[in-house]
């Protein structure tokens, strides 16, 4: 099934003629929506709720997007992609933009036909384990097994980490991230490994989630961040931007509740511009002048998307993902 | 309109001139098509800055593969993983088309058994694997029938040194000892002295019209003096038992889960198939000919033996080497339960080189040289079991 999807998707790289190569602004203009691919359930990044609305972060950045782009967040078409899905469903076109909680790595950026946009999530690998285990650290695995899901640098991390501490692992590799969580759990795996938020994401849906332990070792870095096709520079501008956008709004204190407040009445240049009141802002990527208005109103800055989405369900902490000024690493380049 | 013009044949198998240009045209057509698809495929990659072409299989892997026939560690390159998984969608087929023609011919031969409860069970078997999903019986042999076996601390061990577990199963591993030359050198003269019983046998029998059980008499020779010899080298196999340690066993042999699943859903899933032709090939042959020959008084073994099977397999293996296809290409699921072939090995060289489109070549290529091999070799078996007509 998915294996068909992945051959459609390599046909599609054959079929489309240089369509994407520039142009994806007026294309999505054209088609009055947004083709987001997004995972196929984590809850905090992209999960959909009981009424099939995509809820997250990586949702949320899709939703803004739309917004910036279309002036309407509503207008996305949410594409549930695999991991191995992730990096071709943009690189042929089939979507515009990937917002899947991917990690920016050289390789894919260089090699593979994508360019990252910017990191919405400093995330690492870590391990979980059943809490009556006793296990308390990561090198304690030695002869265990451990459930992992493919096409993910997760697994090259784990072949990786038991190399450098010499220890065997068994790893048990699925497909989707969905029976990888199963197989855990009916405890064919003594550790569960993959992104440390989405442990926690996958813990708070257990029906028991105090049984199972997140070891404290994170062993790589994994800087998530939405992609977009290589070779059209001011798509990837707008995408970039928009994200950009969001995390001053929030350094910035706009909100969804005061951002007409703001646009009308700030004395704040930076405001000014951000919003459009001043200088038309969103011109510089070829947007409208209240392409953040529009994204801000919809699903707030990065801190309100953050709080609702991660830390209020899932209990994560900002952590890195706090704003520079408050010690994380959360950095808007200057829109002017 | 005249007669002749109708009767007349061409250089090219009796097609007119027009029907043979037609054909070269649309072959043509075709062909022009592949090509500029090709030349596409390439400017596009090209465009996008994907890397293309078979070069990647140079590169280290990185990649931890659970279950492997030959030794693997993430250093080797991915050409050395993709073969990884190539021998273990092998090794899964041939087992499980050995494990499901064994059980399907059980399954036919109960189907059409005069016993009435047998046969209804056979039935009820065909129709209920026959009509759910593969996909669903390998998920429910995975999650719910070796997921509810214990965990490794408190196993199930029904004889000593056998353990079933949720991590897999357990068993005591032949290991070779000194003296072991000396046996496998006996057991080859035993071979060959149990081959010569059986020719004597059957020439003995075409001389004299007299019957000498040479099979079983072969067979009583092989095994009374591999067992003599097996003793008298003072025993040279050894066991390695499996030990629990630590986090799970280790030593002797282990079958992992998902191994163990994907062959037992292939064997259920496709003996069904097999059962239902082994049971036409059966019905198939014509009921005169079982009662001419019982009442021959020809014994009951000799009459499936020489008169019922040699009909009822022309009808039966044409529909099975299908049926082995199907398995081979069936074993692909292994994705949905995390067993290591060649198609999920594959799917993670994509998901980290972005190269889909050689890999997808490389498993059509796998998998079209596997079912043409099985095909050649069941045409070959079913040219020796069909009537030969003068």
């Amino acid at each position: 099934m998915k294996i068909r999807i992945t051959t459609l998707a390599a046909l599609a790289v054959a079929a489309s003629a240089g369509m994407a190569q520039a142009g994806t602004l007026e294309k999505v203009r054209s088609a009055g929506v947004l083709a987001c691919g997004v995972s196929e359930g984590v809850p905090g990044f992209s999960n959909p709720n009981s009424e099939g609305r995509w809820e997250g972060l990586d949702a949320d950045i899709c939703r803004a997007v739309a917004a910036a782009v279309l002036g309407d967040a509503g207008a996305v078409r949410f594409v549930p992609l695999s991991s191995k899905q992730k990096v071709l469903a943009v690189s042929s076109g089939q979507v515009e933009m990937t917002s899947r909680t991917t990690t920016w790595t050289m390789k894919r950026d260089g090699a593979e036909g994508v360019d990252f946009t910017q990191v919405i999530f400093f995330d690492g690998q870590g391990f979980m384990v059943r809490a009556e285990s006793g296990i308390t650290s990561a090198k304690e695995l030695d002869g265990g097994t451990v459930c992992v899901t493919t096409g993910t640098t997760t697994e090259l991390n784990l072949a990786d980490f038991a190399r450098a501490q010499n220890i065997q692992v068994e790893a048990v590799v699925f497909d989707g991230k969905r029976e990888a969580v199963e197989a855990y759990m009916t405890d064919r795996c003594d550790a569960l490994t993959t992104d440390a938020s989405q442990l926690a994401s996958f813990r708070i849906s257990f029906s028991n989630p105090s049984a199972h332990t997140i070891l404290p070792n994170l062993i790589s870095k994994e800087p998530l961040a939405p992609l977009v096709a290589h070779g059209d520079n001011n798509w990837k501008d707008i995408v970039s931007w928009t994200i950009y956008g969001l995390i001053a709004a929030e350094e910035l204190g706009i909100t969804s509740a005061n951002v007409d407040d703001m646009a009308a009445n700030s004395a704040n240049p930076d405001v000014q511009r951000l919003l459009g009141s001043s200088v038309d802002s969103g011109n510089f990527v070829g947007l409208g002048a209240t392409w953040m208005k529009d994204a801000i109103a919809a699903v707030g800055n990065y801190g309100e998307i953050f709080d609702r989405n991660l830390t209020r369900p899932l209990g994560l902490e900002r952590g890195l993902n706090a704003q520079w000024k408050d010690g994380g690493l959360m950095y808007a380049m200057p829109i002017r | 309109m005249s007669f002749k013009s109708k009767t007349r044949s061409t250089a090219w198998g009796g097609q007119s001139m027009g029907a043979v240009l037609v054909q070269a045209a649309v072959l043509g057509l075709v062909l022009s098509g592949v090509y500029v698809l090709f030349q596409n495929t390439q400017a596009n990659l090209q465009d996008r800055g994907i890397e293309s072409g078979f070069a990647f299989l140079g590169h280290e892997a990185g990649l931890p593969i659970g279950d492997s026939l030959i030794e693997y560690d993430p250093t080797r390159s991915y050409g050395y993983a993709f073969l990884v998984g190539i021998l273990n969608t092998l090794l899964v087929s041939a087992i499980a088309i050995i494990l499901s023609t064994i059980l399907g011919i059980l399954i036919g031969v109960a189907r059409v058994s005069s016993n009435w409860l047998l046969a209804k069970m056979a039935a009820i078997y065909v129709e209920a694997l026959r009509n759910i999903p593969l996909l669903l019986t390998l998920i429910f042999v995975y999650t719910v029938v070796i997921g509810s076996l214990p965990h490794p601390r408190d196993p199930i061990s029904p004889m000593d040194g056998v353990y079933l577990t949720k991590r897999g199963v357990f068993v005591p591993r032949p290991v070779v000892e000194d003296g072991f030359q000396i046996f496998l050198l006996a057991t080859v003269i035993a071979a060959a002295m149990a081959a010569s019983f059986w020719i004597w046998a059957r020439n003995h029998k075409r001389t004299t019209g007299r019957s000498v059980p040479g099979f079983l008499g072969g067979l009583a020779l092989f095994t009374a003096i591999t067992t003599l010899a097996f003793f008298a080298s003072g025993s040279p196999v050894g066991v390695e038992v499996p030990a629990y340690r630590g986090l799970n066993f280790a030593g002797g042999l282990t079958l992992k889960p998902e191994f163990v699943s994907l062959v037992t859903g292939l064997v259920l899933y496709t003996a069904a198939y097999i059962g239902e032709n082994v049971r036409s090939g059966i019905a198939s042959v014509h009921p005169g000919q079982i009662e001419a020959a019982n009442a021959l008084g020809v014994s009951s073994g000799i009459v499936t033996r020489l008169i019922m099977l040699p009909q009822a397999l022309r009808v039966t293996i044409p529909a099975t080497t299908n049926d082995y296809a199907s398995l081979v290409k069936n074993s692909s699921l292994a994705v949905a339960i995390g067993f290591p072939d060649m198609v999920s090995i594959g799917g993670t060289i994509i998901g980290q080189n972005g190269q889909a489109i050689e890999i997808i070549a490389m498993w059509m290529a796998v998998y079209l040289t596997i079912n043409l091999l099985i095909s050649v070799a069941m045409n070959f078996l079913n040219s020796r079991v069909q009537i030969v007509e003068r």
